[in-house]
């Protein structure tokens, strides 16, 4: 009745339990960050050229005092690779992550609307037949046209939504009959082509850092400073949205406005890291899949932690597509589930909690 | 704080009207009413209607004079805190979160100390303080519920609507929750307006009863004069008696 007393912990116990929770957030974001500089050192360090972790990073703080040899392989080779390797590996996890809370979905990633057949279709159309989809780009034709394949299989998506409505299940059927298509599309130019063209195209497909620039980092980073504010200024819409889109209506959250503002955010992501990199699928679906299971899907903790995932997870990648067999760089697509699968599998074994039932 | 006010209501789901011409007084602040009705007699949509959620084809919700859909869906919802009907989430968020999520409406990223405070004191009063830091997704049906009405008392609006808050909870809780809620109407001298089915707790808790059928408001005033008007029974198609407790509260028999 009305006089019972309450029970349970006092107020103060319970606001230190949530203190607490959010300093472990944060020891464990902070944890992340030191371990993603320490493999990023090591990614830059492993390989032919042999150089001291000491010896690199005095390179890197101090460019002038490297010689010839150590500029070119550490400025001009390997930095470009490993911050690729956080970049694109950044951009996937979130891509992921807010890819399953707008669809409130565990299995979406980039690439459950199609995006990476779309872009590897696009591709494809540029090693087969050698068109350019946006003519004056030069050799970068083939990023160009997975980019702009990727880009289109999106606003077809949006067109959809805009005739009917914007409901998860509608984006994830259509993104599936994209899939299909763009997979169809791409075997039709795989029967015609030739060997040599065959083989650059499962070579692309696979996925490779190696090339990786500059200016591409510098597209990457920059992708990510546009996309990454929005995310975090809707971040409260976004968990929101994980409790079901009447609890988030009533909250005051526009949920069509939001699905579609943060689908343009992922497909850029995607269509950028997937045209550049190629079709890395794992890291996606993975990456925001071990952050929840660490910090649970506050997005205040869950979007720096999936983007942090991606990137180690790309970034260990990196470091053993170079080191399985001396002299040989594997292309990282095969290596992302290899090294991934076996921790996530043991997280999943650990953790009692299941949230996707 | 002047009252909720509901004229000419209209509503369809596309050729099915849903909300015939819906209009109430201007609702007591600091008293509790409870909305009855048969299932799919319009309690839930009468709610998103107020709350803005939906738009009506025609009719207007005025707060005092303010006519509400002259704001913004955000702002009146900040207004007029909805809660929906039973929910489950398979979220990998704690009952903490939730709240705070509530508390802070969306507003910026920083979580303060003052926030962090309130959040542990309305999960304290609500009963649920040993939950703080369980998974959503790891309650029962009853306990989700008790989350939710901790999640809408935490806010500070002026009109708010509970859609079934009891729904799925014990005697007890039930007791507990429509107290709390009543103690918050007339602490914060609001209006509060709850969807019920029983209406036995209606008749304890509710100052005003609106009997909703068919799309319209087929009765309306104290439980006294509702639960014992002819209307009731008809609406729900039962034979109704009302008799008078050992603590001199309405019992309502249904056959």
């Amino acid at each position: 009745m009305t006089d019972t007393p309450v029970l349970g912990p006092s107020v103060s116990d319970i606001s230190t339990g949530y203190r607490k929770s959010i300093t472990r957030r944060a020891v464990i974001v902070g944890t992340a960050i030191a371990i993603l500089c320490l493999t990023v050192l090591l990614d830059i360090v492993s390989g032919p050229f042999d150089a001291s972790i000491g010896r690199v990073i005095q390179v890197i703080l101090q460019p002038s005092i490297a010689t010839t040899n150590e500029a070119v392989v550490i400025w001009g080779l390997r930095l470009p690779v490993a911050l690729m390797a956080v970049a694109v590996g950044a951009m996937l996890g979130v891509a992921g992550a807010e890819m399953q809370t707008i669809l409130n979905n565990p299995l979406a990633d980039p690439f459950t609307l199609g995006l990476s057949s779309a872009a590897s279709f696009g591709a494809a159309l540029a090693i087969v037949l050698g068109w350019s989809l946006i003519p004056g780009v030069g050799g970068l034709f083939v990023t160009v046209n997975a980019f702009v394949m990727a880009m289109l299989t999106s606003l077809g998506l949006f067109a959809f939504t805009r005739l009917r409505g914007v409901s998860p299940e509608a984006m994830i059927l259509v993104g599936i009959a994209m899939l299909f298509t763009f997979n169809a599309l791409l075997m039709f130019l795989q029967y015609g082509a030739s060997e040599i063209q065959l083989a650059q195209l499962i070579f692309w497909q696979m996925g490779s850092l190696a090339r990786a620039t500059w200016e591409k980092v510098g597209i990457c980073v920059a992708l990510l400073a546009i996309v990454l504010p929005y995310f975090i200024y809707k971040s409260w819409a976004l968990t929101a949205l994980r409790m079901g889109e009447d609890k988030a209506a009533a909250l005051g959250v526009n949920v069509s406005g939001l699905r579609l503002a943060v689908l343009a955010g992922v497909s850029l992501l995607s269509a950028v890291a997937v045209s550049f990199v190629g079709a890395i699928a794992f890291v996606g679906l993975v990456g925001p899949h071990i952050a929840r299971l660490i910090v649970g899907e506050d997005q205040r903790g869950f979007l720096p932690l999936s983007a942090l995932c991606g990137a180690l997870i790309l970034s260990g990648t990196s470091i053993a597509s170079k080191s399985i067999t001396p002299g040989v760089v594997y292309p990282i697509g095969m290596i992302t589930s290899l090294i991934g699968i076996p921790f996530f599998i043991s997280l999943i074994l650990t953790q009692r909690k299941r949230h996707w039932q | 704080m002047s009252g909720l006010q509901v004229s000419g209501l209209e509503f369809a789901y596309g050729r099915r009207p849903i909300l015939k011409g819906v209009g109430f007084a201007p609702l007591p602040t600091g008293k509790l009413t409870a909305l009855i009705g048969p299932n799919a007699s319009g309690k839930s949509t009468l709610f998103r209607l107020i709350a803005g959620l939906l738009k009506p084809s025609s009719g207007q919700v005025h707060l005092g004079d303010q006519d509400l859909a002259k704001l913004t869906t955000r702002r009146r919802l900040q207004q007029v805190c909805f809660m929906p009907q039973f929910f489950t989430a398979n979220a990998a968020l704690t009952v903490f979160d939730v709240v705070m999520m509530a508390q802070k409406q969306l507003r910026g990223w920083k979580v303060g100390s003052a926030d962090i405070d309130a959040v542990a004191k309305a999960l304290h009063q609500g009963g649920i303080g040993h939950l703080s830091e369980a998974y959503v997704s790891e309650l029962s049906g009853g306990q989700s519920q008790m989350v939710s009405v901790v999640q809408a008392l935490v806010r500070r609006s002026d009109v708010y609507l509970f859609d079934e808050p009891t729904s799925a909870l014990d005697l007890r809780h039930q007791l507990d929750v429509l107290s709390r809620i009543r103690d918050a109407m007339s602490d914060r001298q609001v209006t509060g307006l709850v969807a019920l089915h029983d209406l036995n707790l209606a008749a304890r808790f509710a100052d005003h009863l609106i009997l909703l059928g068919e799309g319209r408001i087929l009765a309306q005033g104290p439980p006294d004069v509702v639960l014992r008007s002819h209307t009731i029974a008809s609406t729900y198609g039962v034979n109704i008696e009302v008799t008078v407790g050992p603590r001199k509260d309405l019992l309502v028999h249904a056959y």
